[in-house]
């Protein structure tokens, strides 16, 4: 049994760098910057024609977090090539797998994690807002520098677990044909009919980057919780 | 001078703050008293604009506003380089050394450069008598250290008036001590302060001036030795209630 392990580890490692963890990390980056700018925009006092903004942006939320993932990936890859602009898209707009893929993790990461930061920013005490307004900064500075740098605390544990999510759900990419880990598992069941083996195997691939995910959530909780220690 | 003319701010439909007229002087200690919800810490706010009242006028030392307008950021701002706060939580930036932040508003919001700005902070600190608490973290300082670095923090954006919120409230007797002497020097150098407090034993000797607050309205403003000798019945009955000897008398 080994030796079939032994002899699929290297495809399956090289489709995980190829595709897994660059499906994860990208996405994930481009997850972080939306759901941050989401969040901004949802906690804005802005009134006036900004609030259609805001409505856009929690329709947005809404819309990731009430459909499922793979069918968020079918209608991008799958659905897309059949909506047809005049001007723009005349032949449908057809989509790269690897962009496709990006695009919906993206999306799906920045709806769920905008909720996270929001909470996070929520969460720091109110009169730290005062005290920075009270020493005359602007809303713009209270936030960057006072209250993101403490919420960013408070959103680690949730926004790694989103990440973590994240790792594991790029192998529903298999269905828009990108050839990630999970892919070339399925493919070497096929040749070898050994699929316990084959899914025990990718299940172990993926739990092992999981876990020194984990092991870097917790290094970066105690860099960022050392002010929160009583002693010097 | 600070000055307010009739002020009134509601939250709800409970008005807080009644017409109120007042004004506070340069280089003076101004104690404001009153029971608690009386709209002492709502009148205090309001000079620093942390809180905005729905009408009157608020001259900040030249600085005139009409509470009835909209007040725009540059003119919010500039109330606020002449007022800082002192809160009772002290709300200190945890994430920022001491150091830190009392060095945050001078560099980022008067933007002086960092050198100057470090050594004015240790400065600060030394007056407070807190040198040593320089890279801790506000997480690692005693109440009574704490609210010492927001005072310095305070005093780093060279204001006008220092407005202190219930400063000692939140800390024990000896801790309160070594905050209210730091006040006492303070005050002593004619640094524009109003304090908000319910400890009169300190109103009388830091003050100068004493605003006796009640039910939103002003019902004394004075010196303070016309309150504490005030023969009138409320007053008598106020500085009675809050100091010790009630207790004997009462049995």
């Amino acid at each position: 049994m080994w030796h079939i392990v032994w002899s699929s580890l290297p495809e399956l490692i090289s489709a995980g760098i190829k595709y897994t963890i660059p499906l994860a990390v990208i996405s994930f980056a481009l997850g972080l910057v939306l759901a941050l700018i989401t969040a901004l925009i949802r906690i804005s006092q802005t009134k006036g024609p900004f609030l259609i903004i805001k409505a856009i942006f929690r329709f947005y939320v809404w819309l990731f977090r009430s459909t499922p993932l793979i069918v968020q990936l079918f209608i991008v890859y799958f659905g897309l090539p059949y909506l047809i602009i005049k001007g723009v898209a005349p032949d449908g707009i057809k989509l790269e797998p690897f962009t496709a893929g990006i695009i919906v993790f993206s999306l799906n990461t920045g709806a769920y994690a905008s909720e996270t930061i929001r909470a996070a920013i929520e969460s720091i005490p109110k009169g730290q807002w005062e005290a920075a307004q009270a020493i005359g900064m602007t809303r713009t500075q209270t936030l960057f520098r006072i209250i993101i740098p403490q919420a960013a605390r408070v959103s680690l544990p949730p926004l790694s677990n989103s990440f973590i999510g994240l790792v594991k759900d790029t192998s529903l990419a298999s269905t828009i044909t990108i050839v990630e880990m999970f892919e070339v598992s399925q493919q070497i069941a096929a040749e070898n009919y050994q699929p316990l083996v084959m899914y025990c195997t990718v299940a172990a691939l993926y739990a092992i980057l999981c876990t020194i995910l984990s092991f870097v959530q917790s290094w970066l909780e105690k860099i960022t919780t050392r002010y929160l220690k009583p002693q010097v | 001078m600070l000055r307010l003319e009739n002020v009134t701010k509601t939250f709800g439909t409970h008005t807080v703050l009644k017409e109120i007229t007042t004004n506070f002087n340069d280089q003076e200690t101004t104690v404001l008293v009153g029971p608690s919800g009386s709209g002492k810490s709502t009148l205090l706010r309001s000079l620093n604009l942390l809180e905005r009242p729905e009408s009157g006028f608020y001259d900040c030392d030249g600085i005139e506003l009409d509470f009835a307008k909209k007040i725009t950021k540059k003119e919010t701002l500039a109330v606020r380089q002449k007022t800082e706060m002192v809160f009772q939580d002290y709300n200190l930036f945890p994430h920022l050394t001491v150091l830190k932040n009392i060095m945050e508003g001078p560099v980022h919001v008067l933007k002086e450069d960092k050198t100057s700005a470090k050594k004015r902070a240790l400065e600060l600190l030394n007056k407070v008598g807190l040198k040593d608490k320089a890279d801790a973290y506000p997480n690692q300082l005693s109440g009574g250290q704490a609210q010492r670095v927001a005072i310095a923090r305070s005093l780093a954006m060279k204001p006008r008036y220092i407005l202190l919120d219930e400063p000692t409230s939140a800390l024990d007797p000896e801790l309160e001590l070594e905050v209210l002497k730091v006040l006492l020097e303070l005050a002593k150098e004619k640094q524009s302060l109003v304090i908000v407090t319910h400890n009169l034993e300190f109103a009388r000797h830091v003050a100068d001036k004493i605003l006796f607050i009640e039910d939103g309205k002003i019902f004394f403003a004075g010196k303070k030795d016309e309150f504490f000798n005030s023969t009138n019945a409320r007053i008598q009955e106020f500085i009675h209630a809050m100091t010790l000897d009630n207790l004997s008398n009462e049995n």
